[in-house]
Formats: structure tokens, C-alpha cells, sequence
């Protein structure tokens, strides 16, 4: 491609959090140069100490000094110059006020640049890279800084140097041009030369045309090179009057005028080293740009001997500090508003000694301050890194109070004002799990933390299970959740859910964006019995929680009831609003049940009915139809077996566990240390009443069915939500022909158990072996497993024989491609864990395998696993999902069973 | 294949519309999530919709056909979460590559056989490419701003695992969307660049910022002519806004995205805003009016519907698009 200079270019367009756009209108364009290392004294003494809080306030004076891009450079070798880069271009992300414009990464090392352009979000500029070392490395440098998405700096450099002089200028950057537009395709508009400013007035006869070469080539390179800009590093050309400010001033401003009426767009310029063209006075100008533009032999000696005239610290500095001389309050809170720590701690000592107490502080100037902020950011005029800064400063203020305060309640236990032995109440603090945000919680955490309370904060994606151990261990006073994006809501509810099944009476406070008053009433509080209460934001925080700890137990008990009272009748307003859309009667729910077409269904009578024991089964046989991706997921190992062992992560301690897991397990299959056991059996049934199965009763030795005779009933329950059009609501029994068919069809059933874990588990255990205790337990489990994966090929393919052909490997027989399914009571297609005892009882299944069933149910040994054979080519797993108290009724008379007990098996999935 | 490019010029295109709103509908329970390979999976599932490309192809395939139906020209795979930095939180970041893999070629089989119905009508299967769970640019510690949870690395490397398994499984687009920090964004383009480049492909790329809130800004603090700028270095199909706003709010920003953007210009919104149990309540009329507006002012070029929007809103929709002309592309723009 070639640049048509007819065709109109976009202009350079650079952003930070907002953007800064070039055009051939625009001013110059002033860039900061104190956050550079190689430049600045101080800004390099503080990476060095690592105060990069100062370090940004240097940022910050740049731009509050008119810094439209800020050049940063870590180019020194006491310091890991990668590293200081990353971390610093970091800060400064979170520092709205800095990072609101474009970066420029300045080094000389590629692999700093490249650094730093993986850590800015806007379209920045690298500075520099250059033919230095030939067209490879500088077109590949290219390449990638394209695909960062960034503008470039080229110097005037090639393999045999720097461009010292007009023609060697116009040379390099020609062809750079060319290779940089031609061969890498990169944006002509992107580029910016760079073509060296060099010191004019050393005194040495070939630095007198620097300034005037330099000027002649921006033009050139802006005639002829379409899009390209130029850039330089002014300071660069007053080097030889180094401690006389006014003439560095005037220089740079001259310079800068000349350079600019030549085409110069941009420039690393330090702005207080500035004097306006127009104040330089007329004297100290012409001797200037006599220098300059090389207009006398003698100029340089007439500036040095003028300059002696013109010494002084030339121009003050000017920040906009008109807000330091306000009243006290007004500066706390101007810094919370714009983010300022620089002051923070002398106007907070200002204010205690103002105020009566250090809490007062607090909660007067500090929270009217943070009140602004939350306005300003419910407003759309602050946003999210605007107010974490501003949660830094008041933490850093509070920070400061905190040891004050510590001192005052010494004191006041002293004089026995407080109760010596009253300790602050506790409270933890979690956002749940699945979300990340937590600026609320945290200036939630900070505003109690102010008024006295003792904040445990547990950070962002807490799960259930750690806030309620916490809260149980630290013995807190009250639990505050908080979450920004929906799924957190659910997340709540599950918390609210699991301190109630826990019997907690912690009160339990909601905050965050999208929680409200009407979801903790509707959703929450129902689940939990204990003091709840919705919180709308930080400075709602400190009544709630200070009177759901109060001492008096009136006190809590009241503000308990009132919230409750006041959910109880948003609850009511809000089922009045809306009617029950999401769930079906039940006889709704079975005229939606799967038909299928049953004169059509191919029915295969298994080979046998009746059980049939396998005892002691074959452990080579079982070991097969392993499926290891669990394993290993026991072990907390994540990754899909066989894939894992060689996961660049995990892979080397997968490879070692699988190999300790084969050496014990063939231990185990030699000596016959655990013992496979299985019965299964298969029984003439039908489907009744749409959600029953009756088995029936048969002829031991000649199979002859008598389907007059009923054996037992099976009882299963079936979807009740709202279904879409073309699906339908799911129940077990519909993969069964139905009795008014006259169609006979089977059902199976299988009991599966792995004996003797629990015996060498324990053997482990006296030689303190935790690991193959643990080891021959999930090895048990395997194999539980896979014996009946094992046993149901064997069943589908031959002892049922409703597949026959089929020819699965065990990849695929993980994946679930055969055909018929076999769920486990208590599990999501029938989560009634009582069915278990007509299981087990079908199958005799503790006299034939010793496999038992305690009193809630549960398999013993805990490797077992029991379930239904359905054959039907249709059926397939699903979730019941919740069920209405219709159904429930229903079933109860079905089980009978009263409706109350049976509301206590099915509690998790009532939908009431 | 036809060029989409070409076909832009010409009308508006249709995105479909939310896949999570649909997905809610079907009720699923923990069960639903898994199949023979996950059922011993310790982590519960139930709630990773993008699992369901696997598990119950059949629904993703049905609401895939339901767009498409309702006049889509472009449906988005099931993929909005199918990085192993978001699937790290089911610790299932070993599915990657089936589940992208797989979510591609279900959509690619409906979009087929309604291209194959309608061949007047190709229709479009765009890979969807979330912004993860971590943010690149922000610190989730507050006390430690320059902490980063994630690198722009770790980034790229799983996004180009996602980019590349779409790839194989027949996606015609890549839809980078609901950008709401920059810098995952461009790690992305990084890692698409390169699958593009790898597989010797030039498979055109949306991107689609998030507006968080009044403050017209992303998650990140970028304005929206700041994103622009930030992910124009690599050529776009489109870029546009997608979600947290309904499309009311979102008119302003996509006038400066229409005004200033060479690439074409997209708009996915909510239907309004999530309501106190987080559920949508704009109709697909109330929605449909909103949209005309943008239409009439010749800010679109795709359209289609982010958070709460169904079918129905998609049908609404569709038919406005035909009574209005596309965004022309900026002259310059053209060569």
C-alpha cells in the first residue's frame, strides 16, 4: 500500500480514560516528563525507596500542571526497570484524575515497553524504537506494538547512528517511514518522529546548526511523510545553562515557537519550565534566538556573558491550591471528593483538635464528605475509580483518628466511663461468592470500623460455607453480605438458607447495587428466622447494626420485629401483585406428561427375571470401565483425564497421584484386598395413575409373569414448573407402559457396593498414612463406579439385552451415548430417598451384598451406589426440579405417608 | 458463505437476543448441567449456562432456531463465559475446547439449515466472547490499587483458546462484547489477531462495549470515544454497546461511537433496566420504540437485543429494520 496524500488521513487519536485527539488544528501538544527516571532526581529517589505514592503525586502535578500525555521512564539500572514500569503504570490506572490521559512508555529496553503495554487500557505511545539495530528487530517491534494498540516514537537512529545533521535526518526517517507504512502496514498517522534535539551553545562549532537542522527536518518530515508527527525532548537544547532557569525557560519557549511554526506537534516539556513567548523579554530573546537559528558567529558568547545578567529562580511553579485556604472541613472533604492524600493526615489532626472527639470527626466532616461522593456518584459525576480513591483518603483518615480513639477509650475504661471488659462488636463482612465488587462493602467496612465496630473483612467471592464458619469461630455480633451483579441475590438467598439450617440467630444484613428492600423481603428473610435487614447504603450501615448488637436484648428484639413486620407486609403486597406464574397443578402437569407412541415402542423382555448376585466380582474387569476425571477432581486436581497428565500445571502431580493410585490399586486387585459386590434384577412392570409403577409378580423358575398379582409399587414424582411449548413435564414413569396399553414392559434394579475401603482405610490411618487413607477411599468409590458402569453394559448388552449391538468404548460410555438410563433415588430425577427401601427390598439387598441403609437412608459402606434400569430408547436424565403442595399431598396418600412427614423428606424441593 | 460486509451495506442486520433470559424459562436444576462426564463433578454447576452447549444441546439448539425464526440474521454461540479464567470458578477449565468447539457447531447446524430454507437470507453464527470474570486495569483490593488479579497474558492465552476452538467449530464472526474494562479487550484482539494469523483466516471481528451507568463511562473509567480509539488499532466489522443500559439510555453513546467510528456500528441493549429481583420488564413494543428511534436517526447497523430480551422482542425488532436504511460507512472510510 501506498500513502495517496490526497486521500485524507484520521488524525493520531490516544486515549486514557478519555481521549486525546491530534489534528493538523490542534495545539501543541504538551507532554509530561517528571515521571522519568533519567530525568528527574527526585522522581528516581522515590521508585527507588518504593514510595510510589509520592511518586504519583509527581504524576499528578503534571497533569494538574497541563500534561496531556505523561511520559514515564524506568530506564536505571539500580532498579528492575520491568517491574517499576508495570507497577507504577498500575498506580496510576487507579488514579482517575492521572490516567484520564494517554501514557507514553518511554524506555530503551523492547521488553520494558512490551511490559508496559500489557497493563494500559488506552491507546498509548511507545517511546522509542529505531533502525538501531536493523530492519528485523525494528519490524517486529513494530508489529507488535501495533497489535497493542499503540502509537509509536521512532528516533532518528540507524545501524550506523544517530542523525546528527539535516540530511541524515531526512534519510533515517524516510525509510523508516516507508517500511514502517509499506511493509508492517502500520497507521502513517500513528507514527511520530522523533529527530533528535541536540544542545545548541556548547561552544563547539558543529552543535550550531542542532536547533536549525532540526527545525528544517520537522518540516521536511511534515511535507513529505503524510500523517507522520514530530515530537522531541526540549530540555534536551538548553543542556549547556543547566542552574539558570530563566534562560532554560526562555530557550525551551523559543525553541518551541520555531519549532512548532515548522510542524512540530508534540513535545516532552516540562511546563513549569516554561516562560510564555510573548514575557520573554525582548533582549533575552534576540540573544536566544541569535542561538537558535545560528544567526551570529558570536551568539553563543553573547547569551553566556547576557546570561550572567538574567540568573534567579525563575518562574514559580503554579498549582491550583486556592482550596488549602478554606476552612478545614471544606478541605477534608474537597480531598475526599478529588481523591487527595497529600494533606490528609495534617487536616485530620486539624479537625480532632477542632472536634470534642476523634469520632466526631468522623462522623461530621469525614462522612459529609464521603456523602458528596456517594451523591455525586449516584449522579453520574464520579465514577468507580474516582470513588475507590476517594475510600482511600478516608481510610487513611480514619487510619490516623484510629490510634486517638484507641487512646480515648483507654482512658474513658480508666475513669470507668465505658465497662472495661465491653469489647467492640464483631462483624464480618463478605462479598458473596461469584462477584467480585466490593467498593461498597469496603466504605461499608470502613464507616463501622469509624464508629467503633470490630470489622472482620473476608473479601470478595466468599463462599457460604467459609462466612458461615467465620461467623461461627469468631462468635460475631452480625454478618453484612454484599454483591453488585444479579446472581449474587441467589447467592444470598443460599446464605440466609444455610445459617437457618445451621439454627444461627446472627443478624444477617443485605447491601449492595442490586439488592433491595423488596427482594430481602420476598427471597431472604423468609429463609431465615434470625434479625435480617435490608441496607441501603454505608451511612444506613451504623443504626441497623448498632441496634441489632445493642445490649438491651428489648432493644434488638424490637428492631428485629420491625423489620420482620415490615417484610412480612411487603411480602403480602408483593404475592398480591403477582400471581403464581412459574409452577402448574399437578393435573396439569401430568396432561403435559410424555406421550409416547407405545403400540410402536420396542419392548425387550430381559433374559432373565428376578436378582442375580455377582459377588466378589473380577477387579481387572471393573478397572476397565474407570472413569479417572473424578479421581482426580477428588484430589481437587482439575482436568479431564487422560489430558491432565500432561496439564502444564497440574500435570506433573496428577502423573504422580495417578501413579500411586495404579501401585495401590494393583496392590489391592493381588491381594484382593477390596471386594466388588453387586445385585441386579429385572421385574415385569407397568406405569399406573400417570406417576406410579406397579411390579408384578413372576414365576421363579419358568419366568411366567402374573401381572394380575401386584409385588410392590413404585412411587415417582413429576415436573411441575411451566414448561415452553414443546417440552413436556418430565416423570420417571412415563419411560414405562402404561397398564391401559396391555403392553407388558420391565423395569430393572441394581444395588452396587464396595466392601473392605473402610478396614484398610483405618490400617492407614495408625501408620498416620492420611494420604492413602484418603487414597483408598476415592479408589473404593472408582470402583463402585465402575463396576456399575460395568454391570449396566453388561445389562443393556446381554442380561436385559435391549442393546445388543452395541459396541461402545469406554470414552463414550462417559459421555453417556448408550441407550437407557439408570437414576439413583435421592438424586435429581427422583429425589426421594425413601423409594431406596422398596429398592433394596426388590433386591434383598443386605442379606445378598451386606449393603445396608441407615436410618436416613444413607448407603453403608459409603461405596455404593443403587438405582432404576429404565430401557425406553426415550428416556433420559433429567431434574424433577421443585414440586407444588398438590403434588406433595398427592404423594403423601400414595407413600402413605402423613403429609407433614412427607413434606420433611421432599423439604428440599417444596416449592412453598 | 456470503460477505457479510457486502450484506451490511445493504440492510441492517439482526442479532438475536439474550440466551441466559431464555435459558431461565426451561427451569433447569443441577441435574440438567451435567451428563456422564460431569456427574461426579464436586463443584455444583447448575447455573453455568454455557454448559449446556454439552449437556442439553437440544435447548441451546431450540432458542438458537427461535431467534432465527423471529427474523435474526445473526445468532451468538453459547460461549459468553467459555474461558478457563471464567470456568475456573466451576473448576472446569479442562471442557474448553469441547464446550466452544461444540456451542460453534450447534449453532452452525441451525444457522445452516435455516440459510439452506431461506438462502435469500443467509443467517450468521457469531462466537461469543465475554470479558471474563477478572478485570485487567482494576485492583479488587482496595487497599492495594496495584494489584491486578489478572495479567494481559494469562488473557490472551485463554482467549485464544476460546478464539481458536470457535474457529474450528464453524463461527463466521467473533463477538467480543459487554467489554466493561478495555484492556481484557484488547488482550482478546491480541489473541484473535493471532488465530487469525495462525489459521491463515481473516474472520471479522465485533466488539461491543459496556456503558455502566449515568456516568456514561465503562467499568474501567474509559468514555466511550476513548474506548473507541482503545480497540480501533485492529480493523473492526463492528464495534457497538450491548447491556447494562436499556436502549434509551444507550442513544448518547451510540451517537459518538456512529459519529466517529469507521467500522460499522452495533447495539445490543437490555430490555430496560433489571427490575428489584433482577428480572427485565421492557416489552418487546416498549423496546421496539426505543430502537426505532436509533433506526430513524440511521445510528445502526446491527441490531439485536442484550439482557431480558426474547424472541419476541427480536420479532419486533427485525421488522422495524426493514423499514429503515443502514448507517452508511463514512466516505473515507470506504477505500
Amino acid at each position: 500500500m501506498t500513502v495517496n496524500p490526497q486521500r485524507q488521513l484520521p488524525p493520531l487519536m490516544l486515549s486514557g480514560l478519555e481521549p486525546l485527539i491530534i489534528t493538523p488544528e490542534s495545539n501543541f501538544v504538551n507532554i509530561g516528563e517528571r515521571t522519568n527516571v533519567t530525568g528527574s532526581r527526585k522522581f528516581l529517589r522515590l521508585i527507588k525507596e518504593g514510595n510510589f505514592e509520592e511518586a504519583l503525586s509527581v504524576a499528578l502535578d503534571q497533569v494538574r500542571g497541563g500534561a496531556q500525555i505523561l511520559d514515564v521512564n524506568m530506564d536505571e539500572g539500580m532498579i528492575d526497570g520491568k517491574e517499576s514500569m508495570v507497577n507504577f503504570l498500575n498506580l496510576i490506572a487507579s488514579e482517575p484524575e492521572i490516567s484520564r490521559i494517554p501514557i507514553m512508555i518511554d524506555s530503551s529496553k523492547w521488553e520494558i515497553i512490551e511490559a508496559g503495554l500489557k497493563v494500559v487500557q488506552g491507546k498509548s505511545v511507545v517511546n522509542s524504537i529505531s533502525l538501531k539495530a536493523g530492519e528485523e528487530e525494528f519490524k517486529y517491534q513494530a508489529k507488535k506494538i501495533k497489535m497493542y494498540g499503540a502509537a509509536v516514537i521512532v528516533m532518528a537512529f540507524d545501524e550506523k547512528g544517530q542523525a546528527d545533521n539535516y540530511p541524515r535526518r531526512v534519510e533515517i526517517c524516510e525509510r523508516a517511514y516507508r517500511i514502517l507504512v509499506d511493509e508492517v502496514k502500520f497507521p502513517p498517522q500513528d507514527i511520530i518522529f522523533d529527530p533528535n534535539i541536540f544542545p545548541v551553545a556548547t561552544g563547539m562549532e558543529e552543535h550550531k546548526n542542532n536547533a536549525l537542522d532540526f527545525f528544517r527536518a520537522t518540516k521536511w518530515i511534515k511535507d513529505n511523510l503524510p500523517g507522520a508527527k514530530v515530537s522531541g525532548g526540549v530540555s534536551n537544547v538548553s543542556f549547556s545553562f543547566r542552574g539558570n532557569n530563566p534562560v532554560r525557560e526562555a530557550m525551551h519557549s523559543a525553541f518551541l515557537y520555531h519549532a512548532i511554526k515548522n510542524g512540530m506537534d508534540m513535545g516532552i516539556v516540562n511546563p513549569t519550565m516554561l516562560e510564555v513567548y510573548d514575557e520573554i523579554p525582548k533582549d533575552l530573546l534576540e540573544k536566544v534566538e541569535d542561538v537558535l537559528l545560528n544567526r551570529k558567529d558570536e551568539a553563543t558568547e553573547n547569551l553566556l556573558e547576557f546570561a550572567e545578567t538574567v540568573k534567579g529562580s525563575g518562574k514559580a511553579k503554579v498549582v491550583d491550591d486556592a482550596w488549602r485556604k478554606e476552612t478545614v472541613e471544606s478541605r477534608l472533604s474537597h480531598a475526599l471528593v478529588k481523591g487527595i492524600v497529600d494533606y490528609i493526615e495534617e487536616d485530620t489532626e486539624e479537625a480532632r483538635q477542632k472536634y470534642p472527639r476523634p469520632l466526631h470527626v468522623i462522623e461530621g466532616p469525614l462522612m459529609d464528605g464521603m456523602n458528596i461522593v456517594g451523591d455525586l456518584f449516584g449522579s453520574g459525576k464520579m465514577f468507580l475509580p474516582q470513588v475507590v480513591k476517594s475510600a482511600r483518603v478516608m481510610k487513611k483518615a480514619v487510619a490516623y483518628l484510629l490510634p486517638f480513639m484507641e487512646r480515648e477509650k483507654e482512658e474513658m475504661k480508666k475513669s470507668g466511663t465505658i465497662d472495661a471488659e465491653a469489647k467492640a462488636p464483631k462483624i464480618l463482612l463478605a462479598t458473596v461468592k461469584g462477584d467480585v465488587h466490593d467498593i461498597g462493602k469496603n466504605i461499608v467496612g470502613v464507616v463501622l470500623a469509624c464508629n467503633n465496630y470490630d470489622i472482620i473483612d473476608m473479601g470478595v467471592m466468599v463462599p457460604t460455607e467459609k462466612i458461615i464458619q467465620k461467623a461461627i469461630e469468631e462468635n460475631v455480633d452480625a454478618i453484612g453480605l454484599s454483591g453488585l451483579i444479579t446472581p449474587s441475590l441467589d447467592e444470598m438467598v443460599g446464605v440466609a438458607e444455610e445459617m437457618e439450617k445451621r439454627g444461627l440467630k446472627i443478624p444477617l444484613l443485605i447491601g449492595g447495587a442490586t439488592t433491595s428492600r423488596i427482594h430481602t423481603a420476598v427471597k431472604i428473610d423468609p429463609k431465615y428466622s434470625g434479625p435480617i435487614a435490608h441496607v441501603l447504603d454505608a451511612s444506613k450501615s451504623v443504626p441497623v447494626v448498632s441496634s441489632f448488637t445493642a445490649e438491651s436484648d428489648e432493644v434488638r428484639n424490637r428492631q428485629k420485629t420491625k423489620f420482620k413486620e415490615e417484610y412480612a407486609t411487603l411480602r403480602t403486597d408483593h404475592a398480591k401483585r403477582q400471581e403464581s406464574k412459574v409452577y402448574i397443578s399437578l393435573e396439569n402437569a401430568r396432561n403435559n406428561k410424555t406421550q409416547l407412541d407405545w403400540p410402536n415402542q420396542k419392548i425387550t423382555k430381559p433374559s432373565f427375571l428376578g436378582t442375580r448376585v455377582f459377588r466378589d466380582f473380577s477387579l481387572e474387569e471393573i478397572v476397565k470401565f474407570f472413569d479417572w476425571t473424578p479421581f482426580f477432581q477428588s484430589w481437587e486436581l482439575a482436568g479431564r483425564y487422560p489430558k491432565i497428565l500432561e496439564d502444564r500445571v497440574v500435570g506433573q502431580e496428577a502423573q504422580k497421584l495417578f501413579n500411586d493410585a495404579n501401585e495401590l490399586l494393583d496392590k489391592v486387585i493381588r491381594e484382593k484386598s477390596l471386594k466388588a459386590d453387586a445385585v441386579i434384577g429385572f421385574f415385569p412392570a407397568n406405569s399406573i395413575n400417570d406417576d406410579d409403577i406397579e411390579v408384578y409378580q413372576f414365576n421363579q423358575e419358568t419366568f411366567e409373569e402374573d401381572r394380575t398379582k401386584v409385588a410392590e409399587v413404585l412411587h415417582h414424582l413429576r415436573q411441575q414448573n411451566k414448561k415452553s411449548e414443546k417440552t413436556t413435564n418430565f416423570c420417571l414413569a412415563d419411560n414405562i407402559a402404561p397398564k391401559e396399553t396391555g403392553i407388558s414392559d420391565y423395569i430393572g434394579a441394581f444395588t452396587v457396593t464396595c466392601h473392605g475401603a473402610e478396614e484398610l482405610a483405618k490400617e492407614f490411618e495408625k501408620d498416620h498414612d492420611d494420604y492413602n487413607s484418603i487414597m483408598i477411599k476415592a479408589l473404593a468409590d472408582r470402583i463402585a463406579e465402575a463396576f456399575t458402569e460395568c454391570l449396566h453394559q453388561k445389562v443393556r448388552t446381554e442380561l436385559w439385552g435391549y442393546a445388543k449391538g452395541e459396541a461402545l468404548d469406554n470414552e463414550s460410555l462417559i459421555r453417556e451415548k448408550y441407550q437407557g438410563i439408570r437414576p439413583a433415588p435421592g438424586y435429581p430425577a427422583c429425589p426421594d430417598h425413601l423409594e431406596k427401601g422398596t429398592l433394596f427390598k426388590m433386591l434383598n439387598a443386605t442379606d445378598n451384598i451386606g449393603l445396608e441403609l441407615t436410618e436416613s437412608f444413607a448407603m453403608y459402606p459409603a461405596a455404593a451406589v443403587s438405582g432404576w434400569y429404565f430401557a425406553n430408547e426415550n428416556s433420559r436424565y433429567f431434574g424433577l426440579g421443585k414440586i407444588k403442595k398438590d403434588q406433595v399431598e398427592d404423594y403423601a396418600k400414595r407413600i402413605g405417608k402423613s403429609v407433614e412427614e412427607t413434606e420433611k423428606w421432599l423439604g428440599s424441593i417444596l416449592a412453598y | 458463505m456470503s460477505n457479510i460486509k457486502d450484506i451490511l451495506k445493504e440492510r441492517i442486520l439482526v442479532l438475536d437476543g439474550a440466551m441466559g433470559t431464555m435459558i431461565q424459562r426451561h427451569k433447569l436444576e443441577e441435574e440438567d448441567f451435567r451428563n456422564e462426564n460431569l456427574k461426579d463433578h464436586t463443584s455444583p454447576l447448575k447455573g453455568n449456562n454455557d454448559l449446556l452447549s454439552l449437556t442439553r444441546p437440544d435447548i441451546i439448539k431450540e432458542i438458537h432456531a427461535e431467534y432465527f425464526n423471529a427474523g435474526a440474521d445473526i445468532v451468538e454461540t453459547n460461549t459468553f463465559s467459555g474461558t478457563t479464567i471464567a470456568q475456573a470458578d466451576y473448576s472446569l477449565e479442562h471442557i474448553i475446547y469441547e464446550l466452544n468447539y461444540e456451542s460453534a457447531k450447534i449453532a452452525r447446524e441451525v444457522a445452516d439449515e435455516f440459510t439452506a430454507k431461506e438462502p435469500e437470507k443467509p443467517r450468521f453464527v457469531a462466537g461469543s466472547i465475554g470479558p471474563t470474570n477478572r478485570t485487567a486495569s482494576l485492583s479488587p483490593d482496595v487497599n492495594d490499587p496495584g494489584y491486578r488479579a489478572i495479567t494481559f497474558d494469562q488473557l490472551v492465552k485463554a482467549y485464544k483458546e476460546q478464539g481458536q476452538a470457535l474457529l474450528e467449530g464453524g463461527v463466521d464472526i467473533f463477538l467480543v462484547e459487554t467489554v466493561f474494562d478495555t484492556l481484557n479487550a484488547k488482550a482478546a484482539l491480541f489473541a484473535l489477531s493471532e488465530v487469525n494469523e495462525e489459521n491463515n483466516t481473516d474472520l471479522p471481528i465485533m466488539v461491543s462495549g459496556t456503558i455502566t451507568d449515568a456516568s456514561g463511562r465503562t467499568l474501567s473509567g474509559q468514555t466511550t470515544e476513548a474506548f473507541l480509539i482503545s480497540v480501533s488499532h485492529i480493523p473492526l466489522l463492528s464495534i457497538g454497546l450491548n447491556c447494562a443500559l436499556g436502549a434509551k439510555d444507550l442513544e448518547p453513546y451510540l451517537k459518538v461511537l456512529s459519529k466517529n467510528s469507521n467500522a460499522f456500528v452495533s447495539a445490543h441493549p437490555n430490555a430496560g433496566l433489571p427490575n428489584e429481583f433482577g428480572q427485565y420488564d421492557e416489552t418487546p413494543e416498549m423496546m421496539g420504540k426505543q430502537i426505532e428511534m436509533f433506526l430513524k436517526d440511521g445510528l445502526i447497523n446491527i441490531i439485536g437485543g442484550c439482557c431480558g430480551t426474547t424472541p419476541d422482542h427480536i420479532k419486533v425488532i427485525a421488522e422495524l429494520t426493514g423499514k429503515y436504511q443502514p448507517r452508511p460507512l463514512p466516505e473515507t472510510l470506504l477505500a
